[in-house]
């Protein structure tokens, strides 16, 4: 992008510079021994176009909405539309929740995302022993389509679109929701949303288990060629780093071991005999966007730019549509402090205007509560607030990737994508994602890159205001959201209601046609589909799949 | 013991302490994920553990934890010390206490105290 000459002459003005930096801090020292990233990533004091004059700007920058892509998947990006404001919700009873949908949409939320309670994320029913203290703690307690129907009611969702944060039992959650809007009338052709269906990264990360990797390689494969088939607006999986992130990966690890699994369910639909160009352009993304401002833009850029190539030079892919990685971004939970609470809207806010300077399609932006208990109304509205002043008022929204050709981010860009490139060499040589899982690779990785980061913030050497530094004796005391007690009581019976006014003769044989299809190689959406309209439970579903494909249990390395 | 009852897949936390411990000297047994109380506190009398330090980050605890603490109690080993660590609304520490669990730590505590206080606070079971 420079002439030779330049390129010479600011070389030899950086040298002189160099000399007198050193020459100066040598009197008035630097603040730190170390400057780097919260990934512990080396930072210099000065970037020049000598960092970057290997990049070529056809090559590796380009146009927004052309290869490859660095600078957005859209043509016009935000100012022909903001991303989604999409804030993740689910508390208690699908009534609950219902209301609380109701209240986001009303204050100007674009699309509605679901949290689950953890029985109905790991595939159990309410009334489970395995689920005793948990119905509705950590999200929505679903057990059948019946309160899938509550869930939704009154919604518009022939208009705006639903993100359902589901794993395991994804395929039965997304069953009951295209049951529950044709009991509405809505053709399954028209609605449009995601299931996050991403059961490498519950392996390496999140750690919701049912089945093993390869059988539930199979369920994922069945739902994307049904959505390629049947309901074509819907992202049948959502490629998260958000979880690895928050497992405590450096930045670099979140992107390498999210674009690997792409890669693993990329070659599963290609194994399926499914054409590239069918499926791919439904693949989408959800990553992490933490505190550390430049290295989290970078990040994103380089995800677009390489998956852009993986599609190309590894899938040959021909449609543009393949190559786009749209992607969904959540502010760093783990940034997240309970000392100080009111200090983390600060921290969403540049978080969420990172996810925005780097292309973001939608944005969830944490609580300031959420680090404590479930988030209020009050602490939900103040977060969707935030990504209003980002769009509205600051400004940034005005021109596509307003940092692109700075010295600083494209170079942190093309070194993130160098070393996540490395990775992937690493676990394609390891024989791909499902292999290296099995053999601890990406999950020891991660738990070396948390346990680090602790020692880091423990010997003070990273400062958590509030909590390692500035720390103060009171507490400050925030209004926290309690679940009834009598929830779980409550739901067990509605539960029974429902399972003593269906017809039993037909769930049984729904789900004696399904055990039948799981060990046949049949596409287990159909059989799925009529057992969720005969009004069979999540449970009663996901133990068909336990039963004939095993229970994967935690390797519990550390 | 490091333990990890109930459905809660937050492990970071569980998995840097069990870490911690191991660095320290002591001999860490971690239960893994997704297990019941009663896996809990079997796995915790077989392997002669002095203490266990239970994790929760998902909102379970008051079921969870005390019924750790009544399994032991059942099963005779009720000197085995139980501690907890994780994400609780303040007013259930002082509850959790009233149930037998001997300490909380919350989020933001070193690592560094965290091992002083076992030091201090736990003896081998005769």
């Amino acid at each position: 992008m420079f002439k030779k000459q330049s390129l010479k002459k600011i070389q030899e003005d950086n040298k002189r510079w160099q000399e007198l930096f050193r020459e100066f801090t040598s009197k008035a020292t630097e603040r730190l021994k170390r400057f780097s990233t919260v990934s512990d990533r080396p930072i210099k004091n000065l970037y020049t176009p000598l960092d970057i004059e290997d990049v070529d700007y056809t090559r590796d920058i380009g146009f927004p909405a052309q290869y490859p892509f660095t600078r957005g998947v859209q043509t016009s990006m935000y100012r022909g539309r903001l991303w989604t404001m999409r804030m993740f919700a689910g508390l208690g009873s699908a009534r609950d929740t219902n209301r609380r949908f109701h209240l986001l949409v009303n204050e100007g939320q674009t699309g509605l995302s679901t949290a689950f309670d953890m029985p109905t994320l790991m595939g159990y029913d309410t009334d489970s022993p395995k689920a005793r203290g948990e119905c509705g703690r950590c999200g929505v307690a679903i057990d059948t389509v019946k309160d899938m129907e509550i869930l939704f009611e009154g919604l518009p969702i022939d208009r705006i679109t639903t993100s359902m944060t589901i794993n395991p039992p994804a395929a039965v959650i997304w069953a009951m929701y295209i049951a529950m809007a044709e009991n509405r009338g809505i053709n399954r052709r028209l609605i449009g949303g995601t299931i996050q269906n991403d059961m490498l990264k519950e392996f390496i990360a999140q750690k919701t288990f049912m089945c093993p990797p390869k059988p539930s390689m199979r369920l994922i494969t069945d739902t994307i060629e049904f959505g390629t088939k049947e309901v074509p607006k819907w992202n049948p999986i959502s490629i998260s780093g958000y979880h690895i992130r928050e497992a405590g990966s450096t930045a670099v690890q979140e992107l390498a071991f999210t674009l690997a699994d792409g890669i693993a369910y990329v070659e599963g639909g290609l194994e399926r005999g499914l054409d590239v160009d069918s499926f791919a352009p439904r693949l989408s993304f959800f990553f992490n966007s933490h505190l550390d401002f430049f290295e989290e833009i970078a990040k994103f850029r380089a995800a677009r730019r390489m998956w852009a190539r993986i599609m190309e030079e590894r899938f040959g892919a021909k449609d543009p549509r393949s190559l786009w990685l749209r992607f969904h971004t959540q502010t760093a939970g783990c940034s997240l402090t309970a000392q100080q609470p009111y200090n983390n809207i600060i921290r969403t806010a540049l978080e969420a205007l990172a996810a925005v300077l780097g292309g973001t399609q939608s944005l969830h932006t944490n609580s300031l509560d959420e680090v404590l208990a479930l988030p209020t109304e009050e602490a939900a509205t103040i977060a969707l607030r935030t990504q209003q002043i980002i769009a509205e008022e600051s400004g940034v929204a005005n021109t596509i990737d307003p940092l692109g050709g700075s010295y600083f981010l494209e170079r942190l860009t093309g070194d993130m994508e160098e070393e996540a490139f490395e990775y992937i060499k690493k676990i394609d040589d390891m024989g791909g994602m499902v292999a290296a899982i099995e053999k601890n690779y990406p999950q020891l990785e991660i738990a070396d890159a948390a346990y680090k980061y602790q020692m880091q913030i423990d010997s003070g050497e990273k400062t958590v205001v509030g909590v390692n530094k500035y720390a103060t004796e009171e507490a400050i005391p925030v209004e926290i959201l309690e679940i009834e007690q009598e929830l779980e009581e409550k739901q067990i019976q509605w539960t029974a209601e429902v399972k003593s006014s269906r017809d039993n003769k037909k769930v049984q044989e729904s789900l004696q046609e399904l055990g039948e299809a799981a060990q046949r190689d049949e596409n287990l959406m159909y059989p799925i589909l009529e057992a969720v309209k005969a009004c069979a439970t999540e449970q009663e579903i996901c133990d068909v799949f336990r039963d004939v494909f095993g229970v994967y249990r935690d390797p519990g390395v550390y | 013991m490091v333990g990890k009852p109930g459905l809660d897949g937050h492990d970071r936390g569980a998995r840097i302490i069990a870490r911690a411990f191991r660095d320290a000297g002591f001999e860490v047994v971690y239960s893994g994920l997704h297990q019941t109380p009663e896996e809990i506190v079997q796995a915790a009398i077989q392997e002669d553990v002095d203490m266990i330090g239970l994790s929760s980050l998902a909102g379970a605890h008051m079921y969870l934890f005390p019924r750790v603490v009544e399994l032991l109690r059942e099963n005779g080993a009720d000197d085995v010390v139980v501690c907890g660590g994780g994400i609780f609304p303040e007013e259930d520490v002082p509850r959790l206490k009233k149930a037998g669990i001997k300490e909380i730590f919350t989020p933001g505590t070193p690592l560094p105290e965290i091992v002083n206080w076992v030091e201090e606070n736990v003896r081998p079971r005769s």
